[in-house]
């Protein structure tokens, strides 16, 4: 898995700024932004996440012409095999960045990630639990690293009790 | 505004508000915009009667997404130079968060002075929901 072009843009730092309910100025407004530390809009510490909007064969993104397992006239569109307790295809575990620099409006990054260790633990509330990880490196146009991500998904067993 | 490690001190806290009472539509417009749409966040059907939870549930990145705006509002734009969590509970529509950085430890780190804050985000309950570090460049 690998993103080859994720171009940083104002409208997408704006739109994710709200979702996450941050006022910050430095997310909108470009003359405010000059003003400030960085001189520049950046964007919020997590954003680099939604990466996934340019990776091509993202699975919990519905492609066009593609079944897709969530409701429509049925309860899902599709069966899935082997996801366990959850049926999304698992859980998020842990995330984890390094910020080598704050991308702005105007970087075009591109993404490698590679498969980190996996190990299983039994759990009370969910059955056996398989952890999985993954290292994702961002760089800028000028192949700089600017973000190292380390991300854990877990798989469950069954639903997490709650 | 920036934090200055000559005033800071072990052990002190700030915190804020992350949400009050979230709501679905949130977890609607941060699908959108960070392109997760698992269906576990905003389908209800596909969440109760597949998947086999009480309703949709927040995705962990939203959670974290939020304790970061805490830490950019405490530590200041830009300055973050690591941040890292583990999602210890599930994050229901109708929850309210409340997030916390105490400051652990002051260093000097290649010539920069770094905070290291010890980050928790927790429910209306008291659960603990987001549980992790961040360290960020302060003013000497």
């Amino acid at each position: 898995m690998a993103i080859d072009r994720f171009p940083v843009e104002a409208s997408h730092i704006m739109m994710f700024a709200r979702s996450v309910a941050d006022a910050n100025p430095i997310y909108y407004d470009e003359e405010y932004a000059a003003g400030t530390e960085p001189g520049k809009m950046i964007a919020p510490p997590t954003f680099a996440q939604s990466s996934a909007q340019f990776d091509p064969d993202y699975f919990l993104r519905p492609k066009i012409g593609e079944p897709w397992f969530g409701s429509g006239k049925e309860a899902t569109g599709i069966k899935r095999d082997g996801s366990g307790g959850g049926g999304g295809g698992g859980l998020h575990a842990e995330q984890h960045f390094e910020y080598h620099r704050h991308i702005s409006p105007g970087d075009v990054l591109t993404a490698t990630v590679k498969p980190g260790k996996t190990w299983e633990r039994e759990s009370k509330r969910a059955g056996k639990l398989t952890f999985s990880e993954t290292v994702t490196e961002y760089r800028d146009q000028n192949g700089e690293l600017v973000i190292t991500a380390r991300g854990v998904g877990v798989r469950t067993e069954r639903p997490v009790d709650q | 505004m920036a934090l200055s490690a000559g005033n800071l001190n072990i052990g002190d806290t700030y915190e804020e508000c992350l949400v009050e009472d979230l709501k679905r539509t949130q977890l609607v417009q941060y699908s959108g915009a960070s392109g997760d749409y698992n269906p576990l966040h905003t389908d209800e059907i596909f969440t109760t009667q597949v998947a086999g939870y009480p309703s949709v549930f927040a995705h962990g990145m939203l959670s974290m997404g939020m304790t970061g705006r805490m830490l950019t509002n405490y530590v200041g734009d830009g300055r973050l130079k690591t941040f890292g969590v583990r999602f210890t509970n599930q994050v229901w529509p109708g929850d309210t968060l409340h997030s916390t950085a105490t400051v652990e430890e002051v260093a000097v780190e290649d010539g920069d002075s770094v905070v290291k804050l010890k980050v928790e985000t927790t429910n209306q309950d008291g659960k603990m929901v987001v549980s992790g570090y961040a360290s960020a460049r302060v003013d000497p």
